[in-house]
């Protein structure tokens, strides 16, 4: 009767096979942690979207947790989100801007259109920092630390509720 | 009529060749080497957008900057290694479609060899017992059948 049950083992085997596959068929491929987590935020230096005289790089996310939002007046999702981050600067929360392959002139058209929740924007036509970033899409938000360290990772849209249950409780936590 | 037909299905035929031009630039290599390297390079980058597509068949615009990097770090004379590194402390390890051997993928790796040495062992024991019982099944009335049986064949 024992061997009788040691012939089970295969079945065994495949339920537990199944059982891993089954729960990977509801898991979203998009949800993975950036490969620039607790790392540096990567080097650059750039102009701003506003002023294209003006030269900015790591410098500006020293000293003060901000939130680094990528996006591009060609992605829908960015219109989408922009009330939220609209809400997270009211609540205070420092937010810096990468216009990630774009154009200046519809860049600063869509702040005007659709508000400027951001300090300042750091103009990124080739998406060379988005690249260093590991961006592989917009919009993609990033927060940084005091030290520039990239302590939280947001791909994709962040809803309305994501404000108050994620980010404003992200923000809190790095900020001491 | 006929050779519009005619003309038309040649036209088609050619369809297919556009599709593949799509997307994909042309590149210059110096040597048949770095190509082949540029070649297996973004045929093993995983494009991270398209979960199931190399960067040297994807038409996404991240897939396209990542091969502007492989084609400009080659001709730097970067090495598979750099290259490789390089998009990984970006993107993750979800880049790589080989996975590297890592504590943390000794499982991945590790597994496919464990069960097929298991299985081997498996069929080894079963041989065996069965060799077994076969030798030890035969009673005496039984091997002296046998040695008659053998012997007819053999007086014949």
């Amino acid at each position: 009767m024992k061997r009788r049950l040691l012939l089970l083992l295969p079945l065994l085997g495949f339920l537990v096979l199944g059982g891993f596959l089954y729960q990977g068929l509801s898991m979203n491929p998009f949800d993975r942690d950036s490969a620039l987590m607790a790392r540096e935020f990567p080097a650059f230096e750039l102009t701003t979207l506003e002023d294209s005289e003006r030269t900015v790089d790591g410098s500006l996310l020293e000293g003060e947790v901000t939130l680094v939002n990528v996006w591009g007046e060609w992605c829908p999702t960015c219109k989408q989100e922009m009330p939220q981050l609209l809400d997270l600067a009211d609540r205070g929360v420092r937010l810096i801007g990468v216009d990630y392959k774009d154009t200046r002139e519809k860049g600063r058209e869509f702040l005007a259109e659709f508000g400027n929740p951001f300090e300042v924007n750091v103009f990124d036509p080739d998406g060379s920092l988005g690249f260093d970033l590991g961006v592989y899409g917009a919009p993609e938000t990033f927060l940084v630390d005091a030290d520039g360290i990239i302590r939280y990772h947001h791909t994709g849209y962040i809803k309305p509720e994501d404000v108050r249950e994620t980010i404003l409780p992200e923000v809190e936590k790095w900020r001491d | 009529m006929a050779r519009l037909i005619r003309g038309l299905l040649a036209a088609l035929l050619l369809l297919p060749l556009l599709a593949q031009a799509a997307g994909i630039e042309v590149r210059q290599f110096d040597d048949p080497v770095t190509e082949q390297r540029y070649q297996d390079l973004t045929a093993s980058l995983r494009c991270p957008k398209c979960e199931n597509q190399a960067i040297g068949d994807s038409d996404s615009p991240i897939a396209g900057d990542m091969r502007d990097r492989v084609y400009v770090q080659l001709q730097d004379g970067r090495s598979d290694k750099e290259i490789l590194d390089f998009m990984v402390s970006r993107f993750g390890d979800y880049v790589l479609y080989n996975p590297r051997l890592e504590g943390r993928t000794l499982l991945l790796w590790g597994l496919p060899a464990a069960l097929v040495l298991l299985g081997a062992v498996v069929v080894v024991l079963m041989v065996r017992a069965r060799r077994r019982i076969s030798a030890r099944a035969l009673s005496t009335e039984e091997r002296d059948r046998l040695d008659a049986l053998i012997n007819r064949e053999r007086n014949e």
